[in-house]
């Protein structure tokens, strides 16, 4: 193992209601999102820890089940969960069961990824289509129940970043929109790097389904979580190949140039309508919530 | 105001129906709209049909639009 | 998505967008009443691409912001019963009332609870037969009939524990009191295309008639609200005053018949508080007499509390049509979807909220403002280097 490079550190704890979900558990999102920010920072993922906080009373079923899905994901993903811990709460302290994990990556040399990095000229480039994880979710809410296929696009990204970062080294960020969905990151990327995102409606991947409970809820797609995708911002000289590369991969397959980055409006980020005016897209506040009106 | 989008009905189980739209499936109430049937599209709103949605109406709505497109090409 | 998809047309909005500049001539100014055509507006950018002789301005037809202060208290003041379960739609739960707001309410232990329609806040009431499940009902013409319906399902199925608070009210006649106050002068309106599913087009026609003012009936797609656009402009060019349809696939003049039956076979009418406006008669619903047992401020002792307005808050003004957002001192200073004062600001709807979200006058008159942006993300990125 070469250990050149370095250390990647992240920790996490993973919440979701309900914990199994169309698509996926809490046990796969933990390892996926824990291996997700490692590779986002550039860094291979190695090493995990996780913690399980059980509430008394969940049954043995449930969780044998999702330390199975864990286990699967984690082999999946190529690391290694090489500690943990187990505690019981009483009945009400916990939803069910919480999950804490650490993880430990090594960024190899020359690999400098960061939100700082984003220049005007660089291409945006989404991984594949938004807000599936969040409306799969959501379709299992109370209160809201509305039936569909969709499945959360839960996904380890550590071997797609590893074929994009073989096609070129000029990546200068990348994220994955989870909480805020696509809107949230992109904002993000143009205050940390003090620059403007000027994005395209029309080049935005959409599931139809995703589009049809959107529209049935009120709800805007650029603001539904993902567990399965990410957003690079690339030199636009190397954006075509590292576009060919994530599309050969089975977790980049519907990847698009989406936009790119401009010195004009820095800190925010710009949509292009289907009138051809523009709007800006700003951060998510708080959660998305369904409306009437 | 208020938020009703079109989407069709898959099938009718007394004063509910399921409907779709794209691929999303939800219950609805016919209560406003007895008259809807398999096959219709109905605008929904909070989970009721409000109306039933006038096919021939939207197509007409569209054919103007295009017309009025096909003009504009035209004047340049 | 049928009947969604075509309606966004970027081809077919060029034809109706050149068609608008070719006929525009006279300055005018319209108002959108309904906040959804609001949303609308903004979301596509439908100002930056009208001829500059057309100025438009948002009216009061957002639900949320025009629920008062006093109702929100009674809604919450409701939540802090004891086995009282709150339904209410995602809408109001943010809304801030005079102390608190219904999502501090849950936080602090009231079982507050978002629903989609009321067919699920029933579902509610029958799986918690020992609780009393309140559906707070806010919403105009076109939800009225909703919760109608659910009073009569609740009836027919013999659920005992559902309530309903009603807050519903009337477009008409409020349009009425704002023309009537002469505050704004309007050109052209364009009125709620899913309150004319209901009403239909005939009780826009006093505006038309009464006040010489032009209306077209407009759905809620781009390309919607530029045809209403095309359709005013050339009343006004034709010096015509009338009330049209637009909005031709989801409104016929009659409007939806059995709808109204059942709204008025559940509700009558009553005075309605509306913010920013004040309290006007015959605009508001109320259960009926034979319904009585359903009615949520019936049923309960509420104690709301003394109401009051946050200080600086000009909300009633922006829903008037008076001001905009941007001449509001708390706006985005202050007042931001994380921290909103008032409801114009917490309703996607609102107008306040809509200039926030979408850059309001961005690339049209006024991009020339500033944007202060304070808080940090929500949420930090976690991954440390060492």
């Amino acid at each position: 193992m070469d250990f050149r490079g370095r250390l990647a550190f992240t920790t996490d704890s993973y919440v979701v209601s309900p914990i199994f979900f169309p698509g996926g558990d809490i046990g796969k999102l933990a390892v996926c999102g824990t291996v997700n920010d490692l590779s986002m920072a550039g860094a291979k993922p190695l090493y995990l820890s996780l913690s399980f906080i059980i509430e008394e009373g969940l049954p043995l079923s449930e969780l044998s089940q999702i330390v199975d899905s864990i286990q699967k994901t984690a082999e999946g993903a190529g690391v290694e969960i090489v500690t943990g811990d187990t505690k019981v709460v009483n009945r009400g302290s916990a939803d069910k069961l919480f999950i804490n994990t650490a993880g430990v990556g090594v960024i190899p040399k020359g690999v400098d990824i960061s939100g700082n990095n984003a220049r005007p000229g660089d291409k945006v480039i989404l991984s594949g289509t938004i807000g599936d994880h969040g409306i799969a979710v959501l379709s299992k809410r109370e209160g809201l129940s509305f039936s569909t296929k969709l499945e959360s696009d839960c996904a380890p990204l550590n071997g797609l970043v590893e074929d994009m970062l073989k096609a070129s080294s000029n990546i200068h960020c990348l994220r994955d929109p989870t909480r805020g969905g696509l809107a949230t990151t992109l904002n993000e990327f143009a205050e940390q790097s003090k620059v403007g995102i000027r994005i395209e409606e029309d080049r935005i991947p959409i599931r139809e389904e995703v589009l049809g409970a959107c529209e049935m809820l009120g709800l805007d797609p650029v603001y539904i979580a993902n567990e399965g995708k990410l957003i690079a911002i690339v030199a636009a000289e190397d954006a075509e190949k590292i576009l060919e590369a994530m599309q050969a991969n089975r977790y980049g397959k519907d990847a698009s140039i989406i936009g790119e980055v401009t010195a004009e409006n820095p800190g925010r980020v710009v949509m292009k309508t289907c009138l051809g005016a523009s709007r800006i897209v700003d951060m998510l506040v708080g959660d998305p919530l369904p409306r009437i009106c | 105001m208020c938020l009703a989008i079109p989407a069709l009905i898959k099938s009718i189980d007394g004063k509910e129906a399921d409907a779709e739209i794209g691929g999303v499936t939800r219950r609805i109430s016919l209560w406003l709209t007895p008259e809807a049937k398999v096959g219709d599209y109905v605008l929904i709103h909070t989970g009721y049909a409000i109306n039933v949605l006038d096919k021939e109406e939207a197509e007409e709505t569209l054919k103007l639009f295009e017309e009025i497109a096909a003009f504009d090409e035209v004047e340049g | 998505m049928k009947y969604i998809s075509e309606f966004r047309c970027s081809e077919l909005a060029e034809g109706l967008i050149h068609q608008i500049h070719r006929k525009s001539k006279t300055p005018v100014r319209f108002m959108e009443f309904c906040g959804g055509h609001t949303v609308t507006i903004f979301k596509y950018g439908i100002r930056q691409v009208l001829p500059k002789a057309i100025e438009m301005v948002s009216g009061p037809g957002c639900p949320v912001c025009v629920t008062a202060n006093a109702d929100l208290d009674k809604a919450i003041a409701l939540a802090q019963i004891p086995d009282v379960i709150i339904t209410t739609f995602g809408d109001m739960l943010k809304v801030p009332g005079s102390r608190s707001s219904l999502q501090k309410a849950k936080a602090d232990g009231a079982d507050v609870r978002m629903v989609y329609s009321t067919m699920d806040a029933l579902e509610i009431a029958e799986d918690n037969p020992t609780k009393s499940v309140v559906f707070l009902g806010i919403g105009f013409e076109t939800t009225a009939p909703t919760i109608a319906v659910s009073v009569l399902q609740a009836e027919d199925k013999g659920i005992k524990n559902y309530y309903v608070l009603s807050m519903h009210k009337l477009c008409p006649p409020i349009i009425r009191a704002i023309l009537d106050s002469g505050e704004v002068k309007l050109d052209g309106l364009i009125c709620p295309g899913h309150v004319s599913a209901i009403i239909g087009s005939h009780p826009w026609e006093f505006i038309s008639q009464d006040y010489n003012i032009p209306c077209v009936v407009s759905g809620f797609e781009p390309l919607d609200i530029l045809q209403c656009v095309d359709m005013l402009v050339t009343q006004i060019e034709n010096s015509e005053s009338k009330v049209e349809i637009a909005y031709k696939r989801g409104v016929r003049p009659e409007g939806n018949q059995q709808a109204l039956k059942l709204m008025d076979e559940v509700f009558e009418l009553c005075p309605a508080q509306w913010r920013g406006i004040g309290e006007v008669a015959a605009t508001g619903l109320k259960l009926r007499k034979q319904y009585q047992r359903f009615d949520a401020e019936v049923a309960f002792e509420i104690e709301p509390g003394p109401a009051c307005e946050p200080k600086g808050c000009i909300c009633g003004e922006v829903l008037r049509g008076v001001k905009t957002p941007l001449d509001c001192q708390l706006f985005r200073k202050v007042c931001t979807p994380q921290s909103p004062v008032g409801p114009c600001m917490v309703s996607s709807e609102g107008s306040c909220s809509a200039h926030y979200l979408y850059g309001g006058d961005f690339g049209g008159q006024n991009s020339a403002r500033s944007r202060q942006r304070g808080k940090a993300s929500p949420r930090a990125y976690k991954t440390k280097l060492c």
